[in-house]
């Protein structure tokens, strides 16, 4: 009952917020929407994307979260080494992102092996696959956004809260991760955005095909080529409209925890 | 205990008896970071910290309690709200030791007991200054505290609402029966509340005792 209303306060002083995100959704809706009838949109890559965004979202932010906390331990040996490995897909090739994943988690390697003894079946050109692809092209911006949210909070607030009797969980879950959220929310809406748009390594790794279906990037391609064009046109109209909206909220939420910048 | 600044070494003693201690000082000669010793916010090079027979600190034996096994509450000078809680909620977080389904009762009474039952489900960001003064008082009082700390808790306000806070604070420290430690630059404040007071320059204590003694012809700090 307390926490229903507490719910409920946060939920009233976020309304401006939460209308902007309501508003944002249904503009890209809208379009596509709009795409669809004008002669239709092939539904099938849309929506092999987005699943595999949506569950990449989930992983980055759950694994993205933990990295994080992890690099900002001040004692953690060769901490800058890792934050720049960690950061390093920003800058490599995906084709070499993809070749690190086969290596590290193909049929020959020992994640491999192990994955296929445990759960009988294997991560390469699978969807599991196309979702580990997609995460790591994402887990860097999820990493630096969930970051600055994390710096955002007052050290006062976990001081306080270590003062009234919390322990180091208890501080990190009911203060420092809901005062971050907004970077939190923010790194989940970057790392979707940058999912749904990964080619080269889900390429490499998953295979041009998962289950028969390609996904939305790899059929802008496969349409465009196959003389496709207005498919291939609104499919990249499609993304574009999802990529914008999504990078505009994220902006949004990261200016909140810096209001003077510009 | 002793420990290291850029400017100074913090070399102090203190024996705070129930009741209030205030410690008083110019600006940068380390009261605050007295307070953070004591809490264990901050570590010592060297140093005891004792509460009764608690030992909370003893870097010769390698004892460091942490800070939330220490029974104490902290009134920090920025007060540090959870701001995304409201009063109620505030005054609950800190305690864990009462049985759940009491906590809203209790937490309640507090507000009420310092005058601010009525922001019971009001966020922080909506209290006046002095509002917040007082739920910042009653999530101090909420953890049953063995030592309260308050780092100059009333330095933002006005003299009139600052005559009510001490007046409170004095009261409240009737009922608790623990010791008090008051970080505060104001003499008047001083004055008002101090059973004991302590002035320290440069991380050292330059004076101590009673008010009338330590204050005696003192119209004017330093600072």
């Amino acid at each position: 009952m307390e926490r229903a209303s507490s719910l409920l306060d946060s939920l009233r002083a976020e309304r401006g917020e939460i209308a902007r995100f309501a508003i944002t959704l249904a503009i890209v809706i809208g379009v596509i929407a709009y795409v669809q009838s004008q002669g239709g949109i092939v539904w099938e890559p849309m929506a092999l994307s987005l699943r595999i965004a949506l569950l990449s979202m989930v992983l980055t932010l759950v694994v993205g979260t933990a990295l994080t906390v992890l690099l900002m331990w001040k004692r953690l040996p060769a901490r800058d080494l890792l934050d720049a490995i960690t950061s390093v897909p920003l800058v490599l090739p995906p084709t070499v992102l993809g070749y690190y994943l086969i290596v590290s988690l193909g049929t020959e390697s020992a994640v491999g092996r192990a994955w296929q003894s445990v759960f009988g079946g294997q991560l390469i050109f699978t969807f599991k696959g196309a979702v580990i692809a997609a995460s790591m092209g994402s887990l860097p911006l999820v990493v630096r956004s969930v970051r600055i949210g994390l710096e955002s909070v007052d050290a006062s607030y976990t001081n306080a809260a270590r003062t009234l009797g919390a322990g180091p969980l208890r501080v990190f879950f009911t203060i420092v991760l809901p005062l971050a959220a907004p970077g939190v929310i923010a790194g989940g809406m970057l790392g979707f955005a940058r999912a749904l748009g990964d080619y080269g390594a889900t390429m490499f790794f998953a295979s041009s095909r998962i289950d028969g279906v390609p996904t939305a990037s790899i059929a802008v391609m496969d349409f465009f080529y196959g003389n496709h064009e207005a498919q291939a046109r609104q499919m990249s109209f499609v993304m574009t409209v999802v990529g914008v909206g999504m990078l505009y909220l994220a902006n949004r939420l990261t200016r909140r925890m810096h209001p003077n910048r510009a | 205990m002793l420990s290291r600044s850029s400017e100074f070494a913090l070399d102090v003693e203190l024996t705070c008896p129930h009741g209030i201690t205030c410690i008083m000082g110019p600006s940068g000669s380390g009261k605050s970071t007295i307070l953070a010793v004591l809490a264990g916010l901050q570590a010592p090079d060297k140093g005891r910290v004792a509460l009764g027979n608690q030992v909370w600190l003893d870097r010769a034996s390698g004892i460091d309690v942490p800070v939330h096994k220490r029974r104490l509450s902290y009134v920090f000078q920025g007060l540090a709200l959870f701001p995304h809680m409201n009063a109620l909620h505030n005054v609950e977080y800190g305690m864990q030791h009462v049985p759940r389904m009491e906590r809203a009762a209790k937490a309640k009474a507090l507000l009420d007991r310092v005058g601010v039952g009525h922001l019971a489900r009001r966020r922080p960001r909506t209290f006046s200054g002095g509002e917040a003064q007082r739920v910042a008082l009653a999530r101090a009082l909420a953890r049953s505290p063995e030592l309260v700390l308050l780092d100059e808790p009333f330095s933002a306000l006005d003299r009139e609402l600052r005559a009510q806070l001490v007046a409170l604070v004095r009261d409240l420290s009737k009922d608790l029966a623990v010791p008090i430690v008051h970080v505060t630059h104001s003499i008047a404040e001083a004055r008002q509340l101090a059973d004991q007071i302590v002035r320290v320059d440069k991380g050292r204590v330059v004076a101590r005792g009673k008010a009338d003694e330590v204050l005696a012809g003192v119209t004017t700090l330093e600072e």
